[in-house]
């Protein structure tokens, strides 16, 4: 005979109540790990979609992402020439603040060239740019319609395709443009400026300038050569696609993940002590239940497991509650959320350390009941 | 007292006190008693006189400070110390218990707050189960035996109390203020109804009470008074 059972059951909407609360707790513990993995996917969303094997930028940074990076427009010549390199692309990276209808818009714009590597990975309406200038293919999550224009700068885009999921670290969507584009909108004054800058006997200066040359190697060939290759000249830096990946996932998202850390952690100890008081609350109420069971000869064994099987319930149903919870509201989050499995598995054992560590002081609290208490008036 | 083989309760010169020094409280002191097979036995007397005292020490959940209590034959405490080391497991097989308040588990139907007791002392569930209805039977509540405490008359809850304690068919069965919450006609029935159990399961039956209507119900009554037995 199961007490544990029976008394959930013959209490389920009181435990119920406490196990839906108990879900909200451990969905929002989710939901930080799910942040966390969404900044984390975010940010390698953007260093993955060239498909490249190396990042070309400038010496001694780790740019674009970690820091600026700025490289000569003819870097990426000389990169496509390296033995082993099939193909190589410019890249430039700059936020644009615009206006649409809906509002204001903070986009992370991307400046590629047509045909070479490090354009959107997929289009999923529309097409990709065809024209060499004023088109734009943006993500969905910008909240723009294939068709509409939109202002980049001084000039006016056409929006002529989009893609999904393409945001930056910072959860801006990603807008993509050609290089030539992307160079003016970075580097042409403006025309009282530009008119000034004229009057001063100063010439426009080049804006040939890229933020990072991204290349695909060879299957033959291994990476770790070509890069040691292009390393031998002092002005530029390589990295690899796993120590970009690192940079971006180590040094960018480093203070969020600490800090989220903190904030599940925080969360899990809030948790452990609202369970602990839960069930020390309901063992204070079920003391006369005690008192007599020990009284009429129940062993120990017998009401540890009352309570602890009660606790562990709690935890077990709190947890599946929370774990459907975040599944059908992750989808409703200003940024992306992404829940895994290990994860899950991970919060659900941590979940059964919770349950049994808060419910030892309802045990000790049983344990200490004093079968006397049962003959009490 | 009833003639006739040894006491089922031995209860021999036993003292309590709480505290010492100026602030000792002697509750019992130098009590005697037994109770026999087949014998109902009440204890009276005014708040504080010591009879829950009596109850806790037989029902081995409180140690004497001195005296000697022997169980069914057995030496449960003497010299100072109990001589068994499983108290509950004592009380599973030998006492039970009947309580002012009924105190069945609120969870349990009334079934399953007798075959608890059974199931606790090892028996199967489909023997504890037509042992519990057996006992409803016996005691007049079988025809509500899926109902919860919650949902029974003051009268049943008492009824199926009586039938938990007797369960395990205990020597011993001790009841406190049984027909405390109670009236008149339902307190005569539950006296009956130990009476009919002491009889036919030849068990030794103390009843704590201060209800004067079921006074004149026991082969004995025992007075205390300060700690005595007067």
């Amino acid at each position: 005979m199961n007490l544990a059972i029976r008394d959930i059951r013959h209490n389920l909407g009181r435990f119920l109540l406490t196990c839906l609360g108990l879900s909200l707790l451990l969905a929002i513990v989710l939901s930080m790990l799910g942040i966390y993995r969404g900044l984390v996917a975010e940010s390698l969303t953007l260093a993955r979609a060239p498909a490249v094997d190396l990042w070309v930028v400038e010496t001694n940074t780790r740019g674009p992402f970690a820091e600026a990076s700025r490289l000569p427009g003819d870097v990426r010549e000389a990169v496509a020439r390296v033995a082993g390199v099939t193909e190589a692309g410019s890249l430039t990276f700059q936020s644009v603040e615009t206006e649409t209808t809906a509002g204001k818009l903070r986009l992370y714009v991307v400046g590629f060239e047509p045909g070479r590597p490090g354009g959107p990975a997929a289009i999923v309406e529309g097409r990709a740019i065809a024209q060499s200038r004023y088109e734009v293919v943006i993500d969905r999550s910008a909240g723009v319609a294939v068709g509409e224009r939109i202002r980049l700068g001084r000039r006016e885009f056409r929006v002529v395709g989009l893609t999904a999921r393409q945001v930056s670290s910072g959860g801006d969507p990603v807008a993509f443009i050609t290089l030539r584009d992307s160079q003016k909108l970075q580097f042409e004054l403006a025309p009282p400026a530009a008119r000034r800058e004229l009057a001063r006997g100063g010439s426009e200066a080049t804006s040939d300038i890229v933020n990072a040359v991204v290349a695909r190697v060879s299957p033959d060939v291994p990476v770790a050569a070509v890069a040691d290759g292009v390393r031998r000249w002092k002005h530029l830096a390589v990295l690899t696609q796993e120590e970009q990946e690192t940079v971006l996932s180590r040094s960018v998202i480093e203070r969020a993940r600490r800090q989220i850390g903190l904030f599940t952690s925080l969360l899990l100890i809030v948790s452990t002590v609202i369970i602990a008081l839960i069930v020390y609350t309901l063992t204070i109420d079920k003391t006369r239940e005690i008192a007599t069971l020990k009284l009429i000869g129940a062993p120990d064994r017998v009401i540890v497991g009352l309570i602890m099987q009660q606790a562990l319930a709690m935890g077990a149903i709190g947890f599946a509650f929370g774990v459907a919870f975040i599944l059908a509201a992750k989808d409703g989050f200003p940024r992306r959320v992404v829940v895994e499995s290990p994860d899950v598995l991970a919060l659900g054992a941590a979940v059964v350390l919770v349950c049994i560590l808060a419910s030892s002081l309802g045990v000790r609290l049983a344990l200490k009941v004093d079968p006397a208490t049962a003959l009490a008036g | 007292m009833a003639n006739g083989p040894a006491p089922l309760i031995s209860f021999v010169d036993v003292s309590k006190h709480y505290g010492e020094g100026e602030t000792r409280v002697d509750a019992l002191r130098g009590v005697s008693f037994t109770v026999a097979a087949g014998e109902v036995v009440g204890l009276r007397g005014p708040s504080g006189s010591g009879k829950t005292t009596v109850l806790n020490i037989v029902g081995c959940i409180l140690a004497p400070s001195s005296g000697e209590l022997r169980l069914a034959g057995e030496p449960v405490f003497s010299e100072g110390r109990w001589r068994r080391s499983d108290l509950r497991g004592l009380r599973l097989a030998t006492i039970g218990f009947i309580f002012q308040f009924h105190n069945l588990l609120p969870f349990l139907t009334s079934t399953d707050n007798v075959a608890l007791v059974l199931r606790l002392a090892g028996e199967s569930a489909g023997t504890a189960k037509r042992r519990a209805h057996e006992l409803l039977a016996y005691l007049d509540v079988g025809h509500r035996r899926n109902a919860f405490p919650a949902q029974l008359s003051g009268g049943e809850a008492q009824r199926v109390a009586i039938a938990r304690a007797l369960a395990n068919r205990p020597r011993i069965i001790l009841a406190d203020e049984p027909t405390a919450a109670l009236d008149s006609q339902r307190a005569q029935v539950v006296m009956d109804l130990l009476r009919r159990v002491a009889v036919e399961q030849q068990a030794a039956i103390v009843v704590v009470t201060h209800d004067d209507k079921i006074v004149n119900r026991f082969d004995r009554v025992l007075e205390l008074r300060d700690g005595l037995l007067i």
